[in-house]
């Protein structure tokens, strides 16, 4: 499918799909990459390496720090999936790049296409082009 | 993107290598929001010096070993802990030397070290229509809101770029297109106290707009700043709400009430207020109460005196932690007002700089009160506790018996 990079890269990995948006503040720990959030039905779950897919971010401005975090601690998922643009996990990506060098596409998957992702375990993401497998 | 001379000079290094750096990252960003142009911002709120790790250190040590300096008045939103009372942390020892490193490097950059998440309450106060570049989730809901003032919804570091600069992308709640209501929501009138209708009625807002601006009709006419502070931290903590319109209330609201016919319609009723009530209190009768929690955005000096007259002549019981959360300022004020009397007389410790939800202040086991929304949200989380919201008047009356009671 077509999706609008909000951050160029590739990253090819598992995919998470989260069940409900989540705020990396508060509902990430960098240390491990898992998800914190008490009462998100996707706790526990580590986002290291996968391409994480919410369809929007959620809550504190400071989960950009978190996703930098993140990439000092190599925690970080390969790719963040959303539907709704968001400015915070944007920077986050950018700076990850600065400091780190670690690079953490962000791509906009149009509502037509979110279901695709559903039935999907395997993604390729690369620039404005991304596949879907089983 | 197009740029105006003064973008020329600052990504030509003309003002200095900092500024440079700062307005390349903001290249970046204002492609990715699809900007056409930059704007002029009055001033900025830094969120990004609140410590998480070594990130923040070398993110900000960039800007200083560069010269930088901020070209607009900034304010920084809370630090890790409260440095003033470090007998009080109960976190990682690590975090006191390396958030006052933190803050000393954001000094460094001509940044006031407000370390308040409601600077809006003092003088740093931005007007109806003005630009800014405002961080942390309460402070831009509040801004664009209540105010009638114009920030995106800013995160760390694209905060401080705007400050070393002056300049951000126009894009977002900058534009008036963007600033234009997509919901009308129909909200009950109060039941319950109005403090815990406010929390309630915010986390409720959240969970109905999935990143819509919406149009509320129906709450109370004489709700105040301080109760409209509460209920943005809640709906900007539950859902990413980074500007609402309430009928009557706020400052834009008139503009869009010919449009609001044609917008889907959500009504958020008593039984739904309940609901999250029921979520963001999950205590039971008799529990122990370790501490009560409030000043979550800061208290103001108003919400101060409300808890004065509240606790005159009562006390805490010795098991139980009374911290409420503010600025040094309005600290200062309350220690030498006469209802300090009062305050100190139940118990009260103030807390600075910093909010009890982040910065670990509570040794004693057990569960935690607070009328704060955005508190019994995120609390659970940060602090793997048992956290209940109530009204201020239930919280004092759990206090005083170190135990959860109707």
């Amino acid at each position: 499918m077509i999706v609008r990079p909000l951050v160029a890269g590739r990253a090819e990995g598992e995919l998470l799909l989260l069940s409900r948006p989540l705020s990396l503040w508060g509902g990430l720990d960098p240390e491990d990459g898992r998800i914190t959030e008490t009462t998100h039905p996707d706790v526990g779950r580590c986002v290291k390496g996968r391409l994480l897919a919410m369809e929007e971010a959620r809550g504190s401005s400071s989960s950009a720090s978190i996703l930098v975090e993140a990439a000092r601690c190599g925690t970080a998922p390969a790719a963040i999936i959303l539907m709704r643009p968001d400015p915070i996990l944007t920077i986050g990506s950018i700076v990850a790049e600065l400091l780190y060098g670690v690079s953490i596409p962000i791509a906009l998957v149009d509502a037509r296409d979110w279901p695709q992702l559903r039935d999907a375990a395997w993604i390729m993401l690369d620039g404005g082009r991304l596949k879907a497998g089983g | 993107m197009r740029l105006a001379p003064i973008d020329r000079e600052l990504l030509g290094g003309l003002h200095g290598p900092a500024a440079q750096k700062a307005m390349e990252i903001l290249q970046t960003y204002g492609a990715v929001m699809g900007a056409e142009e930059f704007i002029a911002i009055e001033s900025a709120h830094i969120d990004g010096c609140l410590y998480h790790g070594p990130s923040t250190i070398d993110f900000v040590r960039l800007f200083v070993d560069l010269g930088g300096r901020v070209r607009v008045p900034t304010t920084l939103n809370v630090a890790a802990v409260d440095t003033t009372h470090p007998s009080l942390h109960c976190g990682p020892p690590e975090f006191i030397p390396a958030q006052e490193e933190t803050t000393a490097l954001h000094e460094q950059l001509g940044c006031v070290a407000t370390l308040t998440c409601a600077p809006y309450q003092r003088i740093f106060r931005p007007r109806l229509g003005e630009h800014v570049a405002w961080a942390e989730s309460n402070a831009i809901v509040f801004v664009n809101s209540v105010l009638g003032a114009r920030t995106d919804r800013y995160g760390d570091f694209i905060d401080l770029c705007a400050a070393l600069t002056g300049r951000v992308p126009c894009a977002g709640l900058h534009l008036d297109a963007n600033r234009q209501p997509a919901l009308l929501i129909d909200i009950a009138p109060p039941r319950q106290a109005r403090d815990l209708y406010f929390a309630a009625a915010g986390y409720a807002l959240g969970e109905a707009c999935k990143g819509r601006i919406a149009y509320i009709r129906g709450l109370p006419s004489d709700a105040t700043e301080d109760e409209l502070k509460g209920m943005g931290a809640a709906a900007a903590s539950s859902g990413a709400v980074a500007m609402f319109h309430a009928e009557g209330l706020t400052p834009e609201a008139r503009l869009w009430g010919g449009v609001i016919a044609d917008l889907p319609h959500e009504p958020i009723g008593a039984e739904r207020l309940d609901a999250a009530i029921a979520i963001l209190c999950p205590l039971e009768r008799g529990e122990r109460v370790a501490a009560m929690c409030l000043g979550t955005p800061h208290f103001s000096f108003a919400e101060f005196v409300s808890l004065a007259a509240l606790v005159d002549g009562r006390r805490a019981h010795p098991e139980c932690g009374v911290f409420v959360s503010t600025s040094r300022e309005i600290a200062e004020q309350i220690e030498n007002s006469p209802m300090w009397g009062a305050l100190s007389g139940f118990g009260v410790q103030l807390i600075v700089d910093t909010c009890t939800y982040l910065a670990p202040v509570v040794a004693q086991s057990g569960a935690i009160v607070t009328n704060s929304g955005k508190y019994a949200h995120y609390g659970p989380t940060h602090l793997q506790r048992r956290v209940g919201l109530m009204s201020m008047d239930r919280c004092v009356r759990c206090a005083e018996h170190g135990a959860v009671t109707p």
